[in-house]
């Protein structure tokens, strides 16, 4: 994997956070993609349904968008089958039960500085630089 | 309006993922492989993205109710309890193991990526088995 210029995840950044800005300034939510598919589909999140899935949307059509005409996107997964299966296992249990992920609480709880998204930001960041650890350095797992 | 609004915000979003490259799990691993070949992309996306959303914070306590919506929805807790620990740290356990978050994983859907749509399954499938034990009484 080729090492990219910082101006390319600082643009994206300043675009996640012009979002997560405009859907509180404008709807007053929280702009956590964790808790929009949970309202969304109605798996226990709260808030207005059609806004979640409108936002999600234009998520996947954004991503589309800007995969065709500013940046073609490369998804290199090194993970094999059951890995997948697990990880997005955990993500989608872990997510909800700790009712965020790193749009929630990194960005989004993060800006307002609440203690919750910082202990939650900093305990998932640790756990997965661990896993990391874990897997690539000590069993050579992945 | 409202519609359109949500629409728009989750089309920056989407975006974002895209020119970020938070969409690649390779990206994100090497991010956070703090003892090998250390990316800081993440850093920067997050960082770049404190600054606006920090500033949209800071904008609404000065504001009685969204230009939108009767109030703002934002969670009150100081709470740090032990389902937010334990979500946290599954949570970081699965992300380690791939590399993909829901957010980016959802933006990963429209590379056509196999792995992507097999983790976005298993993600929906982990919230509704939350649904249906710890989170049932929410």
């Amino acid at each position: 994997m080729e090492p990219i210029s910082y101006i390319w995840p600082l643009t994206g950044g300043l675009l996640v956070g012009a979002s997560a800005g405009l859907f509180l300034l404008m709807h007053g939510r929280v702009a956590g993609i964790s808790g929009l598919m949970a309202s969304g589909l109605r798996l226990g999140g709260s808030g207005p349904r059609g806004l979640s899935l409108g936002f999600l949307g234009g998520l996947l059509g954004g991503a589309l968008l800007a995969g065709l005409v500013i940046r073609t996107p490369e998804v290199f997964v090194t993970s094999s089958l059951p890995l997948l299966i697990v990880g997005g296992l955990l993500v989608g249990f872990g997510t909800r039960w700790g009712s965020g992920c790193t749009s929630g609480h990194g960005v989004c709880g993060i800006a307002r500085l609440s203690p919750r998204s910082l202990a939650a930001t900093g305990l998932f960041m640790a756990t997965a630089a661990l896993t990391v650890f874990v897997t690539r350095h000590l069993t050579g797992m992945i | 309006m409202r519609l359109l609004i949500a629409i728009l915000c989750g089309v920056l979003f989407g975006a974002g993922m895209i020119i970020s490259d938070m969409v690649n799990p390779a990206r994100v691993l090497a991010f956070l492989d703090v003892t090998g070949d250390w990316d800081p992309s993440l850093a920067f996306v997050m960082g770049g993205a404190l600054i606006p959303s920090g500033l949209a914070y800071l904008i609404h306590r000065r504001m009685h109710a969204p230009v939108l919506a009767d109030e703002f929805r934002v969670p009150a807790s100081r709470l740090i309890d032990r389902p937010l620990i334990g979500g946290a740290i599954l949570f970081g356990l699965g992300w380690g193991l791939v590399g993909l978050c829901p957010g980016p994983a959802l933006a990963a859907l429209t590379t056509a990526s196999w792995q992507a749509a097999i983790f976005v399954v298993a993600m929906l499938a982990g919230m509704t088995l939350f649904r249906f034990t710890a989170g049932r009484s929410a």
